[in-house]
């Protein structure tokens, strides 16, 4: 799955089924992180939700890519984009 | 809490900042290291906040300022005259951007840029124009762990934060970042162990929590202050952390560089936990105090008021029924509401150190602008008064400050001349006197000239020719209209606001204003003011039917009152003491009663008598303001409602004395 844009607080509500479907229904679930133009505390909460999910179904959710936003604020407070979810 | 009311603290604490900075600024001569120290904290303060609002250009001004109070600080650039004025500026123009911010005009306002940047091109000059500064400011990387330096206490931050953290507009993400920027983050650790279910999970809730550590030169309270915005929200623990291996390593090599005792690495793993509980405490000193809205105040205050006619009526109805039980209870009552009346009407008194330290900055600009050298003395900062009347103070008192820098000091060639010092001195002082606050603005300047002021006042037709005056009669010419605002003739001629509006604001007041001065060693204003404009302690006094009220804090002593026709006065213990009839002054018709008595008033330096035919005792008085059809009573300064329904005029005895003085140069 791709998001675009921003993945903020104000479009958390509506990111949030859309990723707990791809998690849900792919074996090997995967996103692309990088046209993500902002990333904020709500950003980073869903994608950990949705790496927990993974790991409750026994899946692994890859970040297959990830925009420079991203990656600064998962640098800032030692999150790993590439960890296992378990 | 949302986004608004952050704001407003922001603005708030913002001004506060700029307020400290220009304290420190115009010390910085004498407190050097430390005022500097205080000046670039300030700044960088108001940087760091004015970054997670977003505000840009507060943010790229301040920078440019706090860069060269930086070198200021390393000693690159040395404090010079020039460099304060320019700094003084510069705080005027950060204040000029939070006014922006707060009217909602910053991103729009043109103008307000333009003028900013002459003052960054200033300050841009002493910058040597080495490296790329803007660069040090946003450092987003700021993860790379720096080792830790000789004075660095590291800290372990656990940050657990509220679930509407985020639905309120913040993001945790803005604090760390800003945390960031006053030191180095060593490690940090993303808290997810809240995170519910998938299905539970809310995406506009915040779950997370972060564990810090964190190196850095400030103060806990700093890094504490970072969270100011979220802590109603927000779990936060700030603990030192011991010296770890990691940070005793350093002592331990310094040991090994000097041959020092062994008892070097004791003492300074030791002086950490000697300073940690003066850091707690000071922590909790400042979670003691809360900021409160004015309007809230006021609005106490104003319940209090009720409560106190309230009160009084119950204990007319209770006298009257004669029950013991319900007086016993009243008088419990009574002398609560006293006690609650006190606390509130403290709650809004203020110290009027903080309004006579903005006159240092006055002093600074103005003899800057006069081109004379002139120092402000401040003496009894620690006298309090009531915040409102603090407010409407500071106009009056700048114009005495201005004028007597202005027309009082003389050049320093004169002043040498004269056998002064070639600096001049501005004083101000404070102190409280029977029930109210008396401000005195001296300078050691010129003084007045009296014969001039006479002549003047003649030919205005203020005073009568051949008419003897005292000196303070003559003084006082110049707070008459339309005086001071004529030609250069008095040493205290005008400048569009006269002393007649110094005057008229002090008297609206309820206070007075005296002036005395020796020609060629000075001049020194007397302002005289009540503490609060609220309550006060009242003493009642009854003549026919009416009631009048006499602040209690100004009567000193009530005696049997015997006629002596043709005398106005009666003898108090070998004093002659001048007094006036209340039924005579207010026109009271009816006979007076057979025992009068005098109450004696002290007003100032100055005693007098007020026969009445009744002593009613002491009230508390919630003073009303009267409406504007008695706007041209004289005598009265207020109104107030009675126990039983029945109206009250509160005596003013600034003006009652006044027309004693009157009296006393008619006989003259």
């Amino acid at each position: 799955m791709r998001v675009e844009g921003e993945m903020t607080i104000y479009r958390a509500a509506e990111l949030k089924p859309g990723l707990l479907d791809t998690v849900r229904e792919h074996a090997a679930p995967a996103l692309d992180l990088s046209a993500v133009t902002e990333f904020d505390s709500a950003g980073l909460q869903l994608l950990l939700v949705a790496r927990q999910e993974a790991a409750r179904l026994g899946k692994r959710l890859a970040v297959s890519a990830a925009s420079s936003a991203v990656r600064d604020v998962c640098a800032l407070l030692g999150v790993d984009l590439e960890e296992a979810a378990a | 809490m949302n986004i608004d009311q952050v704001m407003h603290t922001f603005i708030a604490e913002s001004r506060e900042l700029l307020e400290q900075m220009e304290n420190a600024l115009l010390a910085v001569a004498h407190d050097g290291a430390d005022a500097v120290n205080a000046i670039f904290r300030a700044a960088h303060t108001i940087k760091g906040s004015a970054g997670m609002f977003g505000l840009d250009p507060v943010v790229e001004f301040t920078h440019v300022a706090e860069s060269v109070l930086d070198k200021v600080r390393d000693g690159h650039v040395p404090v010079t005259d020039a460099l304060v004025a320019l700094l003084l500026a510069c705080c005027d123009h950060i204040g000029a951007l939070v006014d922006a911010v707060e009217n909602g005009t910053l991103e729009h306002d043109v103008s307000l840029h333009e003028a900013g940047a002459p003052l960054v091109a200033a300050l841009q000059g002493y910058l040597d124009g080495d490296g790329a500064p803007a660069a040090s400011a946003t450092a987003a990387g700021a993860v790379t762990p720096a080792p830790l330096a000789g004075g660095m206490q590291e800290w372990d931050i656990q940050l657990r934060f509220g679930a509407d953290v985020l639905r309120n507009g913040m993001d945790p993400l803005s604090f760390i970042r800003y945390l960031a920027q006053l030191g180095s983050i060593v490690r940090i650790e993303t808290l997810d162990e809240r995170l519910p279910g998938a299905d539970e999970f809310d995406p506009e809730s915040c779950y997370l929590g972060f564990r810090i550590g964190f190196a850095s030169f400030e103060p806990q309270a700093t890094i504490d202050g970072v969270f100011d915005f979220v802590r109603d929200d927000c779990e936060i623990q700030i603990a030192p952390v011991d010296v770890t291996p990691a940070t005793a390593a350093p002592a331990a090599v310094a040991s090994a560089v000097q041959p020092a005792p062994v008892e070097v690495p004791a003492v300074q793993a030791a002086a950490p936990t000697a300073e940690a509980p003066a850091r707690v405490k000071q922590q909790q000193q400042e979670k003691r105090t809360v900021r409160v809205d004015a309007d809230k105040l006021d609005r106490l205050i104003d319940l209090v008021g009720e409560l106190i006619i309230a009160g009084a009526s119950t204990s007319v109805v209770a006298r009257r029924a004669q029950i013991p039980e319900l007086l016993e209870c009243t008088s419990t009552l009574s002398s609560l509401v006293e006690e609650v009346r006190d606390s509130a009407l403290q709650l809004r008194m203020v110290k009027i150190g903080a309004t006579f330290n903005r006159f240092q900055r006055v002093v600074h600009d103005v003899a800057r602008e006069l081109g004379k050298d002139i120092r402000l003395e401040v003496n009894g900062e620690d006298a309090e008064l009531d915040k409102t009347v603090v407010e409407k103070i500071g106009d009056p008192l700048t114009h005495l400050v201005r004028n007597a820098m202005d027309h009082g000091i003389e050049a320093a060639e004169v002043r040498l001349a004269r056998g002064k010092p070639a600096q001049g001195t501005v004083s101000l002082n404070a102190y409280h006197d029977s029930g109210s606050i008396v401000i005195e603005v001296a300078d050691d300047g010129g003084g007045l000239k009296r014969e001039r002021i006479l002549a003047k006042g003649i030919e205005r037709g203020l005073v009568e020719p051949g008419r003897v005056l005292s000196d303070k009669e003559i003084f006082n010419l110049i707070f008459e209209p339309g005086f001071s605002t004529a030609e250069q003739v008095t040493n205290l001629s005008g400048r569009g606001v006269g002393m007649d509006v110094v005057k008229r604001n002090i008297v609206a007041l309820r206070g007075s204003v005296e002036i005395a001065s020796r020609e060629g060693a000075g001049t020194t204003v007397t302002v005289r003011l009540p503490l609060t404009l609220a309550i006060i302690n009242g003493f009642q006094v009854g003549v026919g039917k009416s009631v009048f009220v006499i602040p209690m804090d100004m009567v000193e002593e009530c005696i049997e009152f015997h006629e002596q026709p043709g005398c106005d006065w009666v003898d108090l213990r070998g004093q002659p003491l001048p007094y006036v009839r209340l039924r005579e002054r207010f026109g009271i018709d009816g006979l007076p009663s057979r025992r009068r008595s005098i109450v004696v008033v002290r007003y100032g330096s100055r005693r007098a008598g007020l026969v009445v035919d009744h002593l009613l005792g002491e009230f508390q008085t919630v003073i009303k303001p009267l409406g504007k059809v008695f706007a041209g009573a004289r005598f009265l300064s207020g109104s107030s409602i009675l126990g039983n329904g029945d109206v009250a005029l509160i005596l003013d005895m600034a003006a009652l004395f006044t027309s004693f003085s009157d009296l006393e140069s008619h006989r003259v």
